[in-house]
């Protein structure tokens, strides 16, 4: 940090010296414009179009008549969508499941992190890391695939709980309630190691001689934790914690698509999986843009508003 | 010291025991579905598989191996990963070069910083997306499953900052001996930031690999179906009307240890990178997530 600082202010004072050549600055700039062009060109088409494309969200829109001469309905989408109580269920399912997600998605890995801090074998260490990051980078095809396989009423999960406990299959997946018990804990298992790894670096960079001094002082080893090691993960935990509040409408769309089913539809549908019902397999654009914006809006807000919040809590900024 | 207490022992003792159930319980479940997949028929669908495969066989993947269906899409999985890793890559190293720059040497840098960002922050949504991708008639073409994603305002943050990090004296001296810009990123920058980006690379070859959703939707021919979404079909929608026609190949895609077989062979790929990715993510994400 201090060493890059240093230089720049070298460079600062023989620029100052020497005034720069302007025509052979703008001309470089160019080739840095150049540079941004093939990003600047895909970002326009495939994400700021489509934000044009929103529009039809306050339209009756008649693919045959497209945008310019689909009626125009003005927010009665909007109305539509907050009237009409299974609508509203799906708003309250995502809220419901992205919260749990979210405080679950913090807690364990906060406590895994704890634990094996306190591991001072270190092939141990880096075996149980190997084993627990794993599903972070298996898609929610292939666990979709596994859950339904190991949760079915005869399958491995049933078979165990059959063994210790003597009790009839549970029907995970065919009941609403076991439906975002299983949602919340699978992405719990798929994430908690991996979202262990800005804790363990946060752990990581405690120094070692307040731990020194606390044993001089007679601290037993809960006390140092409560003492030192706590404290040291709260400005990372706050990050992870604001940050995480831009997901409070993203339920997990991978996830639920790949596990729900008819039988849990009252309980696990979700917006995200809602859009993609009404709007590309029912063709209702118009209604399916609308429930979408008022996500994305939802969104923005939130991430905004988590971003200034880190940022004024934790001095955290991502660039 | 602490460590030597009765208490601290006691607790370590129930500390190893918890970790090494838990890294088995994110491991069991992989161990089981590739001990179905070289069973026999009749103990799968039988349910007597646990961790060891049961009259042990090559079977399933014999017969995964013969579905056309089945290799066409693994062919178009493997394009797509490999086109679009590289396209992006090449996108994203070129976008991040100039944004790195300060303020005073490239003046529009924070007016692009902010055209990009925006896009994480706010989305047009699926149904306009949906409708654009109809619109330039990129349905049924490799293209929509590679150019969309391309830009990753994520990866090109974490190698701007990485950039941030290399000597300017490097940059320096190379201009003062007249190189420009281009020259500069290819013989200088990506040089010594090859480890980032072998980094990025394989995150972004897993995602590719991973994908599905956008097969499932922009795909209405199901040949052209790269290998996540044809699984997705086969495994969670069970709709086995839109990948086969004979029907000698619907009783084998249907069976247990094929279904188990498939799903290994899908997530195969990834295990055999992770042992790379392991030794470079931890750095990845702690040079996104912690900084000074």
């Amino acid at each position: 940090m201090h060493t890059s600082q240093t230089s720049h202010a070298v460079t600062d004072l023989v620029k100052k010296e020497a005034p720069p050549a302007h025509r052979g600055n703008w001309k470089r700039m160019l080739v840095l414009d150049a540079m941004l062009l093939p990003a600047v060109i895909l970002t326009l088409i495939f994400a700021y179009i489509p934000m044009g494309g929103l529009v039809i969200a306050f339209q009756d829109f008649k693919p045959w008549l497209g945008f310019a001469r689909s009626e125009w309905v003005g927010l009665e989408h909007f109305q539509y969508l907050f009237s009409t109580p299974e609508y509203v269920q799906v708003i309250w399912n995502t809220l419901i499941i992205a919260a749990m997600k979210i405080i679950a998605g913090l807690v364990a890995p906060f406590t895994f992190a704890l634990l094996l801090n306190e591991v001072r074998l270190s092939p141990f260490k880096r075996s149980v890391q190997t084993m627990v990051y794993l599903p972070h980078f298996l898609s929610w095809v292939i666990l979709g695939g596994i859950l339904l396989d190991m949760l079915s009423s005869d399958g491995l999960v049933n078979q165990a709980l059959g063994a210790v406990f003597g009790i009839d299959p549970i029907f995970f997946l065919g009941d609403g309630n076991w439906f975002r018990l299983v949602v919340v804990v699978s992405d719990v298992w798929k994430e908690f190691g991996f979202g262990a790894i800005v804790f363990l670096a946060a752990l990581s960079g405690i120094n070692p001689s307040l731990y020194e001094a606390a044993e001089v002082d007679g601290a037993s080893r809960w006390q140092q934790t409560l003492a030192i090691t706590i404290p040291a993960m709260i400005p990372i935990t706050i990050v992870v914690g604001t940050l995480s509040l831009g997901n409070v409408l993203n339920a997990g769309f991978d996830q639920i698509f790949n596990l729900y089913n008819a039988l849990v539809m009252d309980k696990g549908d979700i917006i995200d999986t809602f859009v993609y019902r009404v709007g590309i397999v029912d063709g209702k654009f118009g209604f399916s843009t609308a429930v979408g914006l008022f996500k994305s809006m939802v969104g923005f807000v939130l991430i905004v508003a988590a971003y200034r919040l880190a940022y004024k809590l934790a001095n955290y900024r991502i660039f | 010291m602490y460590y030597k207490s009765k208490p601290y022992k006691l607790f370590s003792c129930f500390n190893y025991t918890f970790l090494l159930a838990l890294s088995m319980l994110c491991v069991i479940p992989l161990v089981h579905i590739l001990a179905v997949s070289f069973s026999g028929k009749a103990p799968a669908n039988a349910n007597l598989v646990g961790l060891w495969p049961v009259q042990f066989t090559f079977d399933a993947y014999d017969k995964t191996l013969a579905n056309e269906n089945f290799l066409r899409a693994l062919w178009v999985a493997v394009q797509r990963t490999i086109w679009g890793t590289g396209l992006s890559m090449l996108i994203v190293l070129l976008a991040a070069y100039p944004l790195s720059k300060e303020n005073r040497q490239f003046k529009r840098r924070n007016v692009y910083t902010w055209f990009f960002v925006f896009t994480m922050l706010f989305h047009g949504g699926l149904i306009p997306f949906y409708m654009l991708i109809q619109e330039l008639n990129m349905m049924n073409t490799i293209w929509v499953l590679i150019l969309p994603g391309a830009v990753s305002v994520w990866n090109m943050i974490l190698l701007l900052n990485f950039f941030r990090g290399v000597p300017k004296e490097l940059e320096e001296a190379a201009f003062i001996d007249g190189a420009g810009h281009l020259r500069t990123l290819f013989h200088i920058y990506l040089p010594v930031s090859l480890p980032a980006l072998a980094t990025l690379s394989l995150f972004a070859m897993v995602g590719h690999w991973n994908s599905w959703f956008d097969g499932l939707i922009f795909m209405t021919d199901h040949k052209n179906y790269p290998l996540a979404t044809f699984l997705q079909t086969i495994i969670v929608q069970q709709d086995f009307s839109k990948v086969t026609v004979r029907p000698e190949d619907l009783v084998n895609i249907s069976q247990r240890t094929v279904k188990a077989a498939q799903i290994f062979i899908g997530m195969a790929p990834i295990l055999l990178v992770y042992p790379f990715l392991q030794r470079f993510f931890v750095k990845g994400i702690v040079l996104g997530a912690v900084k000074e």
